[in-house]
């Protein structure tokens, strides 16, 4: 069912508004209940991959590379093979297939065919008796490499084709990934007639997510040819697709299973090398095989945010009104493509709002390069130039001599209105973030105006909440939902969406339950199983929540269209006047009428057989209409803003967060303690990246420290405070007016902490991260500026 | 190889292990508790805490034949303990935790909320300060630690037996000065505790 039908004319929740206090409409969502999972996991009773142990299960080990671009020349496995104790060693040859999760990428092996990409390459797998024996094997097996130059320099990279990193030439020019130019409006006229022109340079630094559970799968064999693989993966659907392509195997035969998963952000969206090597480990073997990676091992296989270099020329009026942004952008792809071509795409497509501008113009290039492959981390591609641009705005606004909240309302770009990419906005409350957090954080009464090294600093941003591109070209459904009746009184939900601990099994649970005014504890949740769940294309893109959450208010009115049949054809009144609530079932006319909701169920069973129903979600037909128009087009943009008050150390350099505001435009909140949940996690991660996090690859390739002590994740010492402020704007498309929550929360706290450092103590930090160092440099530099403008003046 | 006898969650329990292995081997591996969740293996993360005589050890750094004749618990015998001394069902801080959206993927948690049940063992009404401070160990990639801070918070409120403070969402959709009025409560709830208590 499209979007457009889903809803029909006129809003489906009536006349409540979000946060009324006699809102009676809504029974279930709103409010702040458990989650569904919430007591297994505090109970230990949660089953994650790694927590799977099958009868007679071998351990797997991978043999990494040690160079950062090499040919192999050959491996020898006899002696790894002759150990007591191991079973099989598979190298590239077994698994020739080149895969990708975008399809017109394919550049990745399960294991490396003819060469090596990057220090930690996957070239060999091990099987054995236990994890000991599988690693003594790795060290007996024998491979011959040809070194070749490698490139970590990503300009390098841009200029240099040769020794080129991919081979393919259809698709790589050199070592470029990808290259997209586009433009819309006249940038050109724009930066001539304007009043002001501000143009810079920036760039990010690269993060990678370090979810605490590291990369795990299982797989088995059975004697009838199924196979079944346990992954820490947030999309079941791609990894069964990638498992039939490359295993050349009847996709009917593969069953793919998320287990309960220890955080992903974006990190665990690739098919890996891991769930390949298990699947053919136990084909080869007949033994279900288990893979864990060490810490380490998760570092390299990373799929982290990518490294840019952004330069950005935004043309203005005097009265702050932006009228141009031109920006060319250099992407750190590292060694294959990812999501690379997505990236170069939202690097730029993703911009064009909460503001207005008639003209944009972006040129971005993702280059190869031998480093860990990046990939797409909590707000994929737009972190990093929201940053660029926000920073930007902030130092027009400074020429200005206007208020940074002033600027970004001036520039507004409205609801229900279109980008200058043409995409389509609907509902926005970008505008009643920026009153929160000004609110909030005493914005007028204190910035500016705080002592010397304190500051305020402000930022917004938008993201998208799913895409209507669906990673592989087709028209079936992008969610699906299957709901299952039992005569107890249960209904259990069938889902393909990926809960990846942001909530989505209960956020399907809450709708079910509000739809069919049942207890949510009568409500079961079977998810992420592809035997078991209808298609769902997974936990990317800010997708589940708007999608999933749409399929099943789909399947759950049809199963109530059903329900409300039989009991009004039993009760011989009209069915309008039938209602299901709080666990029964009443004539709303004549209140002596009424039965519990299993008795429904019975009389409904009764008269249609077994209940059931199912119910799925296709994005209208969205985006620009040229190349490239669909990518970063979504049926609704979530908005944030937010304010983040530093302290700046000015003799050591170092920045202290002491708050961070975060609103955020989620449309609906379903549970708003796990929105808050999502915009807290959020900001602390966006507040790390500013800060502590960078994920550094020396100039030999290796990175510089990776473990979970040298690469700085906070702790809860390290953590700012957070206060969470929700906006409700109730997007006419998303269920019960929800969007997204669990990554446009984190863009704007970068730039905020920047502009925050230039309230405090008069610099600008353009590029990330702000370390202590660079802090000092930029105090220094300030003072020998001031020292030789005074000297001039002195002179004068 | 050797034979150990451990005492596990109130029961004395023999593994067959080999002696190099650590105390998170032998709990996931041998004795089934997968509960306690191994996300670095070198002391870095916090995710493998248990509690060894009642204070947070970090499992994965400790060799298994160190922790003989010890009490050791872990997050699967929070339950079963706190319904063995008369409560019902889960721990205070195992449901504090669940009520208060702290368990986003819920990998760092088993550790985290042993380390919580740690610090309220020895100080029943800590402040924010402390909590940080006591929860330092236990690395959170999804909450940015905030419910977690508030789902003890919560625990610690209902022992005392009076209302949190409202979370800054409650807070925005109260009347300001009620909400002021609600934080402020708290507080000089906490406090008085604090000073019966001799901590301030
Ligand atoms: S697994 Fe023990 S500290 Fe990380
Ligand atoms: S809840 Fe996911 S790491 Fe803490």
């Amino acid at each position: 069912m499209g979007a457009r039908d889903q809803h029909g004319p006129g809003a489906p929740w009536g006349d409540a508004q979000p946060g009324a206090k006699d809102n009676q409409a809504f029974q279930v969502v709103g409010k702040p209940h458990r989650k569904v999972d919430g007591l297994a996991k505090a109970t230990g009773a949660a089953v994650y991959a790694d927590d799977i142990v099958l009868p007679g299960m071998l351990h797997a080990k991978t043999l990494r590379s040690p160079h950062a671009h090499a040919l192999i020349k050959k491996i020898d496995a006899t002696r790894a093979l002759a150990l007591p104790g191991v079973h099989a060693v598979i190298t590239g040859q077994d698994m020739p297939i080149k895969y990708g999760v975008i399809p017109w990428t394919p550049d990745e092996n399960a294991l490396a065919l003819e060469k090596v990409r990057f220090i930690g390459d996957e070239v060999a797998a091990v099987a054995a008796i236990d994890e000991d024996t599988a690693n003594a094997a790795l060290k007996l097996i024998e491979v011959e490499y040809e070194v070749l130059h490698a490139y970590f320099d990503p300009k390098e990279a841009l200029v240099r084709h040769e020794p080129s990193i991919h081979e393919d030439k259809k698709h790589n020019k050199g070592n470029i990934s990808k290259h997209v130019e586009l433009s819309f409006g006249d940038v050109e006229a724009a930066a001539k007639t304007a009043d002001l022109v501000v143009e810079d340079d920036y760039s990010f630094h690269g993060t990678t997510h370090t979810p605490i559970e590291p990369h795990c799968a299982v797989a088995q064999y059975s004697a009838d040819g199924v196979l079944t693989v346990w992954s820490s993966t947030q999309i079941t659907h791609y990894v069964h697709r990638a498992l039939a392509r490359v295993l050349e195997l009847q996709p009917a035969r593969i069953r793919v299973v998320q287990p309960c998963l220890g955080g992903a952000f974006g990190g665990k969206s690739d098919p890996f090398s891991l769930e390949f090597c298990v699947a053919k480990l136990a084909m080869i073997t007949r033994r279900p095989i288990k893979m864990l990676w060490t810490r380490e091992e998760v570092f390299y296989a990373h799929r982290g945010r990518h490294p840019m270099q952004l330069h950005y020329k935004t043309s203005a009026t005097k009265d702050g009104r932006v009228t141009g942004v031109d920006a060319k952008i250099l992407i750190d792809g590292g060694s294959y493509s990812s999501f690379g071509l997505v990236t170069t795409y939202y690097a730029g497509q993703l911009l064009t709002g909460p503001y207005d501008f008639p003209s944009y113009r972006f040129d971005s290039t993702r280059v190869f390069t031998n480093k860990p492959p990046c990939g797409p981390k909590r707000g994929h591609g737009s972190v990093q130039p929201r940053f660029a641009f926000e920073v930007q705005l902030d130092q027009i606004a400074e020429k200005l001599g206007m208020d940074p909240i002033e600027i970004r309302r001036k520039n507004f770009q409205g609801e229900h209105t279109q980008t200058v990419n043409g995409q389509r906005i609907t509902s926005n409350g970008f505008m009643r973030c920026l009153d929160e957090v000004e609110r909030a954080s005493g914005w007028r009464a204190r910035r500016g105006k705080l002592p010397h090294g304190r500051g305020l600093g402000v930022a917004g941003s938008m993201y998208i909440s799913g895409t209507n591109y669906p990673v592989y070209p087709n028209k079936m459904p992008q969610a699906g939902i299957q709901l299952k009746v039992d005569r107890s009184g249960l209904v259990t939900v069938f889902t393909g969406g990926n809960d990846i601990g942001q909530g989505s099994n209960s956020v399907v649970c809450y709708i079910v339950a509000e739809e069919l005014g049942i207890p949510v504890e009568n409500v079961r949740v079977v998810a992420a199983d592809t035997d078991l769940c209808p298609v769902d294309l997974g936990a990317y893109s800010s997708r589940v929540t708007f999608m999933v959450g749409n399929a099943t208010i789909d399947a759950a009115r049809k199963l109530r269209a059903l329900i409300t049949a039989a009991v009004a054809e039993h009760w011989g009144i009209d069915t309008r006047r039938v209602r299901m609530i709080e666990g029964t079932v009443i004539d709303v006319e004549d209140v002596a009428k009424s039965m519990s909701s299993v008795e429904a169920f019975h009389i409904a069973e009764e008269k249609h057989d077994t209940l059931g129903s199912t119910g799925s979600y296709n994005t209208p037909t969205l985006g620009g209409d040229y190349r490239g128009g669909t990518i970063g087009a979504s049926p609704a943009y979530s908005f944030t803003a937010h304010v983040v008050e530093v302290d700046v150390d000015t003799e050591t350099g170092r920045i202290t967060i002491d708050k961070v505001w975060v609103a955020h435009d989620c449309g609906r909140a379903l549970n708003p303690m796990l929105v808050a949940g999502q915009m807290e996690g959020s900001a602390y991660m966006g507040a790390a990246e500013a800060l502590l996090e960078h994920h550094d690859i020396n100039r030999f390739g290796l990175h510089q420290g990776p473990s979970l002590l040298d690469y700085r994740i906070p702790t809860s010492v390290d953590a700012p405070e957070f206060a969470a402020l929700i906006v409700e704007s109730l997007d006419p498309e998303g269920p019960y007016g929800a969007k997204e929550a669990g990554e446009g929360p984190l863009h704007p706290v970068l730039p905020a902490i920047s502009n925050a450092v230039f309230d405090a103590v008069g610099v600008r930090l353009k590029h990330l991260p702000f370390t202590p160092a660079r802090v000092l440099a930029a105090l220094r530099e300030q003072k020998s500026a001031s020292v030789a403008k005074t000297t001039a003046k002195g002179r004068a | 190889m050797r034979t150990l006898s451990l005492k596990v969650n109130g029961d004395t329990v023999q593994a067959a292990a080999p002696s190099h292995w650590t105390l998170l081997e032998v709990l996931r591996y041998k004795l089934g508790l997968t509960g306690s969740k191994q996300g670095c293996d070198k002391g870095d993360c916090g995710a493998c805490t248990v509690l060894v005589d009642g204070r947070p050890v970090l499992a994965c750094l400790t060799l298994a034949g160190a922790v003989e004749e010890r009490e050791v618990t872990t997050i699967e015998g929070l339950m079963p303990l706190h319904v063995k001394s008369g409560g019902d069902g889960p721990d205070p801080v195992q449901a504090a935790f669940d009520r208060c959206g702290a368990l986003q993927c819920g990998f760092c948690q088993p550790g985290m909320m042993l380390s919580a049940r740690a610090l309220l063992n020895k100080n029943p009404c800590p402040t924010r300060a402390e909590i940080r401070e006591a929860l330092s160990g236990n690395l959170c990639r999804c909450t940015g630690y905030t419910q977690i801070f508030e789902a003890v918070e919560l625990a610690v409120a209902e022992s005392i037996g009076v209302a949190p403070a409202p979370r800054s969402w409650e807070a925005q959709r109260m009347d300001p000065s009620e909400a002021q009025a609600a934080a402020k409560r708290a507080a000089a709830h906490l406090a008085e505790r604090r000073k019966q208590e001799g901590r301030e």
